[in-house]
């Protein structure tokens, strides 16, 4: 009777095993083949770029040899140092990126620690007006701020590529959203011991805070350096081009001329990031979470 | 007392940065922005400055925008183009629901406890911190008609079936252009962040409610049912809302570098036309007017959803 029990609990945990077995062969077959149509754009972007401009459009793409160059034309790279000024719209991009995430991360910091920690008149109503404005169109508020940009003639300089973006509600939002969430006590005894309200801010609230600092710190850093619309609208001569709109000139220019050139370009643009990622990557799954989570 | 009043004065402190800034760039655009959209601004009107070509007009931006009058008997819409841009638009946004059930499949694929897990995630994440722009160089060469890689494989697939295909003309067929630029977004945000937070929830399931299953002796299927979706409902809420947000105001970056908004305005969304009637035509209170109309959009979708969809929700 009991052998009985334990041969089918065991029949249970092997069909059970199998079934699971079979589950994971399913999820790694399904895995690779999306990853493959995810990786293969890119290694044929790595390919052209190494190739000369006549092999390109000749090659049969199911033949394997041809996806690897017949001699490496490394030129290519230095080419496009040659024909755009690609080092100074990478330097443009890089710069306008730290000065806008910084501001971000200061500003919203000051202004959170008052909607979160402090009592002052006017307060619930001032955040009230902050996420209202949260919920209008980015469209909505560049208009404006085109023209203002155009009246105080600052179009084509770094200040209007950073100082518009450097005062977000979001970031406001999302910090005090998470000071909210640190205990009372801290704070309280801080006070007894005759910590200022800027030494609460400095010695308690931020030390406590790095998660949420550097989750806006990296979600920051990438919307500036994606960001596109502003720099478009803002930047008109070739040394003001940020990396994209950099890449989308060189673009109209070369699509069809020379795709070789076209794809270093690319490849330059996206494998440092790839190597940032790389490093980094734990803390920008953790920052996707925690946003997700709060809202 | 004193202290009260020390507070609020440190409070003001700390605001002053941000808050100069929001009012600046942000509190003060909204409400001059409304104005705007009640103007006629020719930025560009010749001689004396641009405040020149400044005309108050009342309604006639929105009449214009959103207006018919009759031709022929029949009612015809005042700006042609505005309806077209906005069809396209909601016509883009078909790829949302398909992009969510991608990134819901991907997630479950991932959830398996598999080996490796960290090189899969970091593959499928890659295209969401690659600068767009020269993810959407790429794609245009891959999608070109003659050499681009896509045709040279369907042209290739055909060949070994035995048949004899050839690809579209991606970019400049006007019935292409949009499914071109569904692929795109799609290849490019499947397996962001919308796959990371399902895969978040689908690790917080509780295993518990798994077993109970089990013993109760529910099927593989009923348990996804009645068990992964429910809990997943709160994500998909939320991914599902972020989305209707951002395809309305989305786009814009992929469209200006694949195609220009061509052919013939087959790939112009909303967006698009806003930047076309600042930038363009310079036309300053027509692109504000169209901005505000695609907030009423925007408000009244978000809003329907949040009543429809929101009892769709399984909160626990």
């Amino acid at each position: 009777m009991n052998t009985g029990k334990a041969l089918t609990l065991q029949k249970i945990k092997e069909s059970r095993k199998k079934r699971e077995r079979f589950k994971k062969l399913i999820a790694y077959l399904f895995l690779t083949l999306f990853g493959l149509t995810m990786v293969l754009p890119f290694i044929w972007m790595v390919s052209t770029s190494l190739k000369l401009p006549q092999e390109v459009f000749t090659e049969d793409p199911l033949q394997f040899k041809n996806w690897i160059p017949e001699n490496f034309v490394w030129k290519n790279y230095i080419e496009v140092f040659k024909v755009i000024p690609f080092f100074r719209f990478y330097v443009n991009s890089i710069f306008v990126a730290i000065c806008v995430t910084l501001g971000v991360v200061l500003t919203s910091s000051f202004s959170g620690y008052a909607f979160s920690r402090l009592r002052f008149p006017g307060r619930d109503k001032l955040f009230f007006a902050y996420i209202a404005t949260m919920m209008i169109p980015g469209a909505v508020i560049i208009i404006p701020v085109f023209i203002l940009m155009r009246v105080i003639g600052w179009i084509d300089t770094y200040k209007a590529l950073i100082i518009p973006a450097m005062f977000t509600a979001y970031g406001t939002f999302m910090l005090r959203q998470f000071f909210m969430t640190l205990p009372q006590e801290l704070e309280d005894a801080a006070k007894i011991d005759g910590c200022g309200f800027f030494g609460i801010y400095w010695r308690i609230i931020l030390p406590l805070s790095k998660p949420a600092l550097a989750t806006l710190t990296v979600f920051t850093f990438i919307g500036n350096w994606q960001s596109f619309l502003w720099p478009l609208l803002v930047t008109n001569s070739i040394d003001m081009y940020t990396l994209p709109i950099g890449l989308s000139y060189f673009q109209s220019q070369y699509y069809l001329v020379n795709w070789t050139l076209l794809m270093a370009a690319s490849t330059m643009a996206i494998v440092p990031v790839i190597i940032i990622f790389m490093f980094a990557q734990k803390f920008f799954i953790e920052g996707v979470k925690l946003t997700g989570i709060k809202g | 007392m004193k202290a009260k009043y020390k507070e609020a004065v440190v409070a003001y402190l700390f605001l002053t940065p941000n808050f100069i800034g929001f009012l600046v760039f942000t509190f003060l655009p909204v409400i001059f922005s409304m104005i705007l959209s009640f103007f006629h601004w020719e930025l560009l009107s010749s001689g004396g400055g641009i405040f020149s070509g400044l005309k108050f007009v009342g309604l006639a931006n929105f009449i214009k925008l959103l207006g018919f009058h009759i031709q022929n008997g029949k009612p015809i819409p005042n700006d042609p183009h505005f309806w077209y841009y906005l069809f396209n638009t909601v016509f883009l946004m078909l790829a949302i629901p398909v992009g969510i059930f991608g990134s819901l499949l991907l997630a479950l694929a991932m959830n398996q406890r598999l080996k490796g897990i960290v090189f899969y995630r970091m593959i499928f994440f890659l295209p969401t911190i690659c600068p767009i722009a020269a993810i959407v160089v790429l794609w245009k060469v891959l999608l070109n008609p003659d050499f681009g890689l896509i045709n040279n494989l369907i042209v290739k697939l055909g060949a070994v079936l035995g048949v004899s295909l050839t690809g579209p003309n991606w970019l400049s067929d006007p019935r292409w252009v949009k499914p071109a630029i569904m692929l795109i977004s799609l290849w490019m945000t499947i397996g962001g962040y919308n796959m990371i937070l399902y895969l978040a929830a689908l690790q917080g399931i509780p295993r518990d409610l798994y077993e109970a299953a089990e013993i109760d002796g529910a099927s593989g299927w009923q348990k996804f049912r009645y068990i992964t979706l429910p809990m997943l409902s709160p994500t998909t809420f939320f991914i599902t809302i972020m989305s209707i947000i951002g395809g309305f105001q989305g786009g814009f970056a992929i469209i200006y570098i694949l195609t220009g908004g061509g052919p013939a305005g087959a790939s112009t969304t909303i967006m698009y036309y806003i930047f076309t009637n600042l930038y363009e035509f310079q036309k300053a209170g027509y692109a504000a007017a169209i901005a505000w109309v695609l907030f009423v959009i925007i408000f009244f979708f978000t809003r329907l959803y949040w009543k429809k969809g929101g009892k769709l929700v399984h909160y626990y």
